[in-house]
């Protein structure tokens, strides 16, 4: 990347899948989910994302099938606009502008030409349900304002919304009132439940709804557990209900099956219950699902159900009960107290996941790993419960240890805390528990850190905790005649004046320890374990501690609570100089002398970056984020990029991605918006990244063959062609799969015209703008990232001379990308 | 989707030896028979044959012994002095003994008077053995010399005056009939050819030779002398393998087990040492009341036997373990129904199906997997899992507790229930590994049934047994915390150094636990 543009903020990946229901496809085969400002499509069979249906501008709140057409797919998103898209080439068909915020979207297939909306009109919690009137028009974008209201007063989950009995009625509900509309009477009957009016403490809020699908019969989902099911609700008088009850806590979602036979149920039990008849005895259950069900959908075909928990996971189940495949997203359930890791192997991102696990998670592919269970032990989810929580861990020696502190503390008195050290094994490829060790201080740990030290020989590891000691583990031989084996047990124990120990950082060569006693930094010589000086400044607890690396090794950093910053040189013992900034996250990159800091204001938070050797910041970015920013790592990139201006060179061989309190994953990109920031599948296809394959060899030798000769063609005809790669026709023809090309006799003539040189005389200048415009167009329907600064790049085609030739390949290109895009239809159906 | 996990049950580490399976192994003989000899016991030889009798050398007398009686089968008292190194020929059929007066004297298992009397040496004979082809006898002598006798015609074949002091260990060959060693006061191992005249091998050892042994193979010599067992590769002239010195006092004798994986090496510090002799660790030692002089082990070391400087012989059986057999054994299944489809073969167009292998939960962990709290509580507070292993007990009870329904789970139980649960508590308690569960517990059980108390004399009677438990705790602790303090006062004055700061055992005050007034 020569290019410069400004840094930007964007979001990386791990965009919520489980805020709407799933949506099957009507064979089965795909699954699309709603993912931030997009719409997901995954296969039901590989787990693997097919496409990423892009377009709305802002969340994207509802999907349906196209009732008429089971191979279109609307969407509706806050932007105020209902999109149609053709999911499986991915291409969106028709846009709808509806001009308010829509909160959900429902299709019904009696009503063929409107389709049915949430909106808020006046007060912010007042949501209705209207129609909207889907005009038929060929052109691209049409205005949909006709509206006709429906139902008033609702609640604005969708989940709280069920048409009923083939479109005939329509159940919403609210707090304690569930409210029926028939289409046909357009009246209202509105129900409530006995008791809910009097008592004061009543738990059977209503939470969700279901209609039967033939018969008419209404499932609500309540607060306390119980699922109502309503009958004969024609007349406001002689309604009944029976009640089902199995939850013991809030029924989050119900969903009947194609067929109406059984109905489905789900709550914070992790636990889907089947009623099979609509009768209590008759039930089966599918247990573990590893967190509270947020949602459950059924494929029109009868043959799939889904689950979409609170842990950024859909589960496809069977029609008998069998979870046949698991999409996961990145974990964002809890609060990460683990802090944001990176495992040196893999690269990937490592924090808290699932209850008990650390997550792996990679930023390339925006795709979890694995999880890795730490606590093993039975999670049960229950309200008020105090879990074991997994509270610090760190990665030692290239990633071949890690250690992992977890704690649970009911009382102030009654702690348990555990720590365990996991060894990698290359067989299995796997963390192998190692050592467990009970109770490893008297008081929480406050950091722990490995000696990540290239000489040394012994692992070391230290834990810092608030009983006011600091200890060394490190790795003994504990093997005799019958087994092999290692083992980690304490070396040292130190204290300062029995001072709380908050944090501990190893230099850059492992021969200091440096541990921060509440105001005071203290230095130990790792080899001896003798105290060699300490650093106080009377200015708060120190919140952050770090050395610096490379040439900048002789500077130790900290950060205090009172907001100040300081720099301490080590040889001459002294502050080299303090600035005030109320540093929220420090990090070290690890390749190179950069120090980022996040600060944290009224306004938001800040990002400086800068060397220990000075105090003027390289690079300042203002307004990075407007909630508190939590964590935030450097990660190493694999190839280093060569950003010549000096405030971009802190990004050259790194990347920094933070974290926010609502848990979202930022990073800094410098790419300019319509390029995607992580490669996808489409992208490496047209990329010149591409793998070193043998065939990559081949097509480079080929290609240098090609530049060589137009060069040589250059020097001696002195006539300007264009570069192979700059032809589109052409690399649209390199880069689409050979098995989905067309016959070569049909390829030639084309490829052949595209190869020949105009006789009309051109500007030189002209061809590359036209073709850096081609290349936009092809990246925008490929862009994915969510653009934070918002700039609307625009794209269309303005009037620019295009000669003949260029042209001819233009059609030539659209007729080739159809090809392409079909390609993935089928590939997928595979 | 992920099973059940299993309660994780704390392990605490076990103190002092480690179980491995040697310690099983060499533990698992019966209480010693005692036998008194008339004097130091100074070999022990074993019958190669069946029965299995074995020789014990004690004073002038050699006691053969069967296998169970206490009586000696057989007594050969011939002897104007002591006898020394009684030992059987590889048949089990003959016996040869040196002696203090300088003769040899072979016996007939079953006669009494001696067969053959070699005559030669001029002092004591400590050591003699029959060579591989039976027909000749080895002896080594307190007159330096070492000498091999013809059986047939009880004539000396040859003479070897190599070493420089006393001979007083020796083993022949049991592969060569030609190759025999012997060991010397004069701190050298020395191995003898028949067919030439001189020594083929000589290994220094450094301390006077107590003991030598020739591996099975005859590829490794193990020498006993002062404190050290050095082990020596012969094939490669004798060059030191390895040098043990796991005793106190000088080791005098040396065994093999019949396995040939283990040395066994006794001492005159009372113990004998249990070597691998894969990679020369020790991995078990047994004590003995005195001084060890001689040792053997049985065919299949059925039997190990000591003899020791007071006298008296050592003899341990093995445990038999026909006892497990006496079990009534249940009917299993047969062995078609284990190997039902296991064996067919997968065709063209089979379509595999695995079905996870079906995980053992104990009975606990299927109650809990089912929420059955109540009685998985009751099942870990059944007598034979709170005595045997209290920490299930506390493990579920601490489920209990992180799930939340540890209060559920105690409450509803009636006198003996209750009285089971106190019992429990009375007697963990006060261990500090289990006590920060178990207080939470006793404080929940106090106010649960506090609005009862009093309604059974026996439940009164154990809170009031806890009540005293506690109180004494808690009058231990301030005990210790005073301790503490002087100690710490202490080493305020002994510290020099400034900054370095010493590990202390801190332990923590109880709490508080006085809610009991009943």
């Amino acid at each position: 990347m020569v290019e410069e543009d400004s840094i930007r903020v964007v979001r990386c990946g791990g965009s919520e899948l489980n805020f709407r229901r799933a949506v099957f496809s009507a064979d089965s085969k795909y699954i699309f989910c709603v993912s931030g400002d997009f719409v997901k499509v995954y296969s039901t069979v590989t787990e693997e994302c097919v496409h990423i249906l892009h377009g709305h501008r802002n969340l994207v709140t509802g999907i349906q099938l196209n009732p008429n057409n089971h191979l279109q797919l609307y969407s509706c998103s806050l932007d105020g606009t209902i999109k149609l898209w053709d999911y499986i080439d991915g291409i969106l068909i028709k846009t709808f502008i509806v001009g308010c915020k829509l909160h959900a979207l429902f299709t019904l297939a009696q009503a063929e030409d409107s389709v049915f909306v949430i909106v808020n009109k006046e007060k912010p919690d007042i949501f209705q349900l209207v129609s909207v009137k889907l005009p038929k028009s060929s052109s691209q974008e049409v205005e949909a304002k006709e509206l006709s209201f429906v139902l008033d007063y609702i609640n604005q989950s969708p989940k709280c919304i069920a048409f009923g009995n083939e479109g005939v009625y329509v159940a919403a509900v609210r707090e304690f009132y569930l409210s029926v509309y028939f289409f046909k009477k357009k009246t209202t009957s509105r129900f409530t439940l006995s008791s809910s009016r009097n008592k004061k403490h009543a738990k059977n809020n209503f939470t969700c709804v279901a209609c039967h699908p033939t018969e008419d019969c209404i499932a609500s989902g309540h607060m306390d557990g119980k699922i109502r099911l309503w009958r004969n609700f024609y007349d406001d008088k002689k309604y009944t209900y029976t009640c089902l009850h199995w939850h013991h806590d809030m029924v989050m979602d119900l969903a009947f099956s194609v067929t109406g036979t059984s109905l489905l149920s789900g709550g914070r039990e992790s636990v889907l219950v089947e009623w099979r008849d609509a009768t209590e005895k008759n039930k089966e259950f599918l247990p573990r699902l590893g967190a509270t069900i947020e949602h459950i959908s059924v494929s029109p075909a009868g043959d799939l159900f889904c689950t979409s928990h609170s842990d950024n996971k859909i589960i496809i189940i069977h029609r008998n009960l069998e979870a046949s495949a698991v999409i996961q997203g990145l974990v964002k359930d809890r609060s990460i107290f683990t802090g944001l890791m990176i495992d040196p192997r893999t690269k990937a991102l490592v924090l808290n996941g699932k209850p008990g696990h650390l997550q792996f998670y990679s930023l390339q592919s925006d795709k979890q790993l694995y999880n890795l269970d730490i606590i093993q032990q039975e999670y049960i989810n229950d309200y008020g419960l105090i879990q074991i929580e997994l509270t610090k861990a760190a990665f030692g020696c290239f990633g071949n240890w890690l250690a992992t502190v977890e704690q649970r503390q009911e009382k102030e008195t009654e702690l348990e805390l555990q720590m365990k050290l996991w060894m990698y094994n290359k067989k299995t490829q796997g963390f192998i528990l190692n050592t467990k060790i009970n109770m490893p201080h008297e008081d929480c740990i406050t950091a722990l850190c490995f000696c990540n030290a290239e000489k040394s020989e012994q692992p070391t590891l230290v834990t810092a905790s608030k009983d006011g000691y600091f200890k060394v583990w490190i790795l003994t031989d504990d093997s005799d005649i019958y087994k092999k084996a290692v083992g980690w047990t304490c070396d040292f124990v130190g204290s300062y004046h029995k001072y709380q120990a908050t944090n501990c950082c190893f230099s850059e060569d492992g021969s200091l320890l440096a541990v921060s006693f509440e105001e005071i930094v203290t230095i130990w010589d790792s080899v001896t374990w003798e105290l060699k000086c300490t650093f106080c400044q009377r200015a708060g607890k120190i919140r952050h501690l770090c050395f610096g690396r490379l040439t900048c090794s002789k500077y130790l950093l900290g950060a205090t609570e009172n907001g100040i910053l300081c720099c301490w040189n080590l040889l001459s013992c002294a502050l080299e100089w303090n600035a005030k900034l109320n540093v929220r996250v420090m990090e070290p990159d690890p390749n190179s002398e950069n120090i980022a800091a996040i600060s944290q204001s009224s306004v938001g938070s800040d990002l400086f970056v800068f060397k220990p050797s000075e105090p003027r910041p390289l690079y300042i970015q203002k307004g990075i984020s407007r909630e508190e920013v939590q964590w935030g790592v450097f990660v190493p990139r694999d190839v280093p990029e060569s950003f010549t201006s000096e405030a971009y060179q802190w990004l050259n061989r790194s990347q920094f991605y933070f974290l926010t309190k609502s848990q979202s994953l930022l990073t800094f990109s410098t790419k300019s918006p319509e390029e995607k920031l992580t490669p996808t599948s489409k992208q490496l296809l047209a990329e010149e990244s591409l793998p070193t394959t043998p065939f990559y060899f081949i097509l480079g030798k080929h290609r240098q063959q090609q530049d060589e000769k137009l060069n040589e063609t250059l020097e001696n005809e002195l006539v300007q062609l264009p570069l192979t790669e700059n032809i589109p026709a052409i690399s649209e023809l390199l880069h689409t799969p050979a098995h989905v090309l067309p016959s070569a006799s049909f390829l030639c003539s084309m490829f052949v015209n595209s190869l020949l040189l105009s006789k009309e005389t051109k500007s030189a200048k002209e061809i590359p703008e036209d073709v850096d415009m081609e290349e936009e167009k092809e990246s925008e329907d490929s862009d994915e990232e969510n653009d934070f600064t918002e700039k609307v790049q625009d794209t269309s085609n303005t009037g620019l001379g295009e000669d003949i030739i260029h042209q001819l390949s233009k059609s030539e290109e659209k007729e080739l990308r159809k090809f392409r895009k079909i390609d993935y239809g089928w590939i997928a159906a595979l | 989707m992920a099973g059940y996990k299993p309660v994780a049950i704390q392990t605490y580490p076990i103190l002092g030896e480690k179980i491995t399976q040697d310690t099983l192994y060499w533990n698992n003989y019966k209480t010693p028979v005692q036998i008194k000899e008339f004097g130091a016991v100074s070999k022990v030889d074993f019958s190669p044959q069946p029965p299995y009798n074995y020789a014990v050398t004690a004073s002038s007398r050699i006691h053969i012994y069967g296998r169970y009686s206490q009586e000696s089968i057989k007594t050969f008292s011939r002897f104007k002095d002591t006898a020394y190194c009684a030992t059987f020929r590889q048949d089990g059929r003959l016996i040869v003994a040196g002696s203090e007066d300088g003769g040899v004297q072979l016996f007939d298992i079953s006669g009494r008077a001696p067969l053959r009397q070699f005559e030669g040496h001029t002092k004591a004979v400590h050591t003699v053995d029959f060579t591989a082809d039976k027909y000749h006898v080895v002896s080594g002598a307190d007159d330096y010399t070492v000498k091999l006798w013809d059986i047939p015609n009880s004539k000396e074949v040859l003479t070897f005056k190599e070493h420089s002091d006393y001979v007083r260990c020796g083993c022949a060959s049991k592969l060569n009939p030609d190759l025999f060693i012997t060991g010397s006061y004069d701190h050298t191992v020395k191995m003898f050819d028949a067919r030439t005249s001189e020594s083929v091998l000589s290994v220094e050892h450094g301390q006077p030779v107590e003991s030598v042994l020739l591996f099975p193979s005859g590829g490794l010599l193990v020498s006993a002398g002062g404190r050290y067992v050095k082990v020596c590769d012969m094939l490669k002239g004798g060059q030191l393998l390895v040098s043990l010195k796991n005793h106190h006092k000088t080791v005098t004798c040396l065994c093999l087990s019949s396995s040939g994986q283990r040395l066994l090496s006794g001492s005159l510090d009372r113990k004998v040492k249990v070597y691998s002799t894969t990679s020369y660790k020790v991995v078990h030692s047994f004590d003995y009341a005195a001084s060890i002089l001689s040792l053997a082990l049985a065919h299949e070391d059925e039997t190990i036997v000591v003899g020791m400087t007071n006298g008296i012989l050592s003899v341990k059986h093995r445990k038999s373990e026909a006892k497990k057999e006496s079990l009534p054994r249940r009917r299993r299944p047969a062995y078609r129904t284990f190997i039902k489809g296991k064996n067919y073969m997968k065709q063209r167009d089979d379509i595999l199906i695995n079905r996870p292998a079906k995980k053992h939960l104990e009975l606990y962990d299927r109650d809990l997997k089912h929420f059955r709290i109540s009685k998985a509580l009751d099942r870990v507070l059944d007598p034979t899992c709170t005595i045997k292993t209290p920490e299930i007990t506390v493990s579920i009870i601490k489920e209990l507790n992180r799930r939340g329904v540890l209060a559920n789970a105690l409450a509803g139980r009636d006198e003996k229930e209750i009285s089971h649960v106190l019992n429990f508590l009375i007697r963990n308690l006060s261990q500090p590994r289990f006590a920060p569960v178990l207080i939470n517990a006793a404080e929940i059980i106090i106010d649960i049934y506090l609005p009862v108390i009093g309604q059974s004399p026996v439940v009164d009677k154990k809170f009031l047994l806890l009540q005293g438990l506690v109180e004494k705790e808690i009058d231990y602790q301030r005990e210790l915390l005073e301790t503490l303090g002087m100690m710490d006062m202490l080493f305020a004055t002994m510290r020099r150094k400034e900054g370095t700061s010493v590990l202390e055992n801190t332990s923590d005050g109880f709490p508080e636990n006085k809610k009991i007034e009943s």
